[in-house]
């Protein structure tokens, strides 16, 4: 690990100030810096701690919606009464993330900063070529081993999938990423690779995150995580999906449908192209497998990540199908 | 870079510290308090060798700055046994063969006692494997894990039946 100065931050403006001098980086939970700093991705001149700041990780729920505070950690929110009955799919999406112990130490604004889990991105003693760690220096991955790399918002530049689950249940119910007084939806939070891979989040230097708001609704009430993964347990996804359904007073026409995914994507994805043919339409499996197919619309596979276009669609139909069970 | 000041308590036992910005929690406890029961595996979150409580909740102590946690306690595999007394976890793990070469047992231990903690997981295998899946056993003695764990939850409640009454 490259040598760092050590900060601790006394307010939340103090943290931003330093956070926004050249070579400077927050530390929360530590659990991706600290990985990263190990690999040598992340070389930072001066650590900003911001984890004895307090208030910001309180958790506010009341029939709007949710304001979980940027320090909450995963496994605190995962395990809070009223976000697994308001909005079952953000807590399902965090037991299945990680394992405990890191749940424990990670929080909801570092989660939502978390880096690919590209072995090239990881790797740079042995991978120079990476346009998001070195922009103009190519992309390793492309070409290279790449089943566990994105189908959907790639580029010529980059191919690293996006592999958080939290997000894509974000995604889903229209969070909105609150940076101090500055709001900016999830899905706007997150950037496309296009030429600038580097770029991953729109966040600018003195910014922090401080809270994320989700706000209620009856599809987010009926909502869950479902997570196809290579073993069981603390592995990334294959293919997820984050699914919330509201139907009408009959019991079966799709009022209101979210759908979101998460292990396919070069950012939590939301497939709005499921939603709009599902709307008003009677729930049945063959209509809803038949929509969910859209769900990878555009998606350009690099070889051994091919079975992703095909597994994604079956988990979406899966996770919709479920919700449509539990009446 | 400079070294920082920093306290912590350890086992019970508390320690002032000067400490480089780098140094892990897990580094520290093993190169600095010659606590070597907790045991770098990994050295990345991924296999839970490392795995200590820190006020009172499980975590990796290798992706854990030392400097972050000032003031905090911490709970090692050093400090579980009350003297020649094995806690009900440590016996657990003898009696139903939780391990085989033993080198993540202080880890696998350490996230048990995070788990009972936790309540989560009751008397459901399936839980119990779910809930130490931070913690790689490559003998993969994972059948005699649960077991140990199962067991322990039992002689702890029966013990808490016994201090309630």
């Amino acid at each position: 690990m490259r040598d760092f100065s050590y900060l601790r931050a006394t307010s939340a403006d103090a943290a931003r100030q330093a956070a926004a001098l050249p070579g400077a980086m927050l530390l929360a939970g530590g659990t991706t810096l600290i990985d990263l700093a190990k690999c040598g991705v992340a070389e930072p001149d001066t650590l900003v701690d911001i984890t004895h700041l307090e208030g910001l990780d309180r958790i506010e729920i009341d029939e709007r919606g949710a304001i979980i505070g940027a320090l909450a950690r995963m496994g605190h929110v995962a395990d809070h009464a009223d976000i697994k009955s308001r909005f079952p799919a953000i807590s399902e999406a965090l037991w299945q993330a990680a394992s405990a112990q890191i749940r424990n130490m990670a929080t909801i604004g570092g989660n939502l900063m978390q880096r690919t889990r590209c072995p090239y991105f990881r790797d740079p003693s042995n991978f120079a070529a990476c346009n998001k760690r070195e922009p103009g220096s190519g992309c390793s991955a492309i070409g290279g081993v790449t089943r566990g790399h994105a189908v959907l918002g790639t580029s010529e530049a980059c191919i690293a999938l996006y592999p958080g689950d939290l997000a894509a249940a974000l995604v889903a119910f229209d969070a909105v990423v609150h940076l101090g007084d500055r709001r900016i939806p999830v899905d706007d939070f997150f950037l496309l690779p296009g030429t600038t891979p580097d770029k991953e989040h729109a966040i600018e230097p003195g910014e922090m995150i401080t809270a994320i708001e989700i706000p209620a609704s009856a599809a987010a009430r009926r909502s869950t995580y479902l997570k196809v993964r290579d073993r069981q347990s603390y592995e990334f996804a294959a293919a997820s999906a984050a699914v919330g359904l509201e139907l009408e007073s009959d019991g079966r026409t799709i009022r209101d449908l979210r759908v979101a995914l998460g292990g396919v994507a070069t950012k939590p994805w939301r497939a709005r192209a499921v939603e709009e043919a599902l709307k008003g339409k009677v729930l049945e499996p063959e209509t809803v497998r038949a929509a969910s197919l859209l769900a990878v619309e555009g998606a350009v596979d690099h070889g051994a990540n091919h079975y992703k276009i095909e597994l994604a669609p079956r988990v979406v139909a899966r996770a919709i199908l479920k919700l449509g069970e539990a009446a | 870079m400079t070294s920082l000041p920093i306290s912590l308590t350890v086992n019970g036992h508390r320690h002032e510290l000067e400490v480089d910005p780098r140094v892990t929690l897990l580094d520290l406890l093993r190169e600095r308090l010659d606590l070597t029961g907790t045991k770098k595996g990994c050295d990345r979150g991924q296999c839970g060798a490392c795995t200590v409580l820190v006020d009172g909740k499980r975590i990796n102590s290798c992706l854990a700055l030392a400097l972050s946690h000032d003031g905090a306690e911490v709970l090692t595999i050093e400090g579980v046994a009350h003297g020649e007394e094995l806690h009900p976890v440590q016996a657990a793990f003898i009696s139903h063969d939780g391990f085989q070469c033993g080198f993540c047992t202080p880890g696998q231990i350490m996230s048990t006692l995070g788990l009972i903690a936790e309540g989560q997981a009751g008397n459901d295998p399936e839980r119990i494997r779910e809930g130490l899946s931070g913690n790689i056993c490559r003998c993969a003695a994972y059948g005699g894990i649960v077991e140990a764990v199962l067991e322990a939850q039992e002689q702890l409640a029966k013990a808490n039946r016994r201090t309630a009454a």
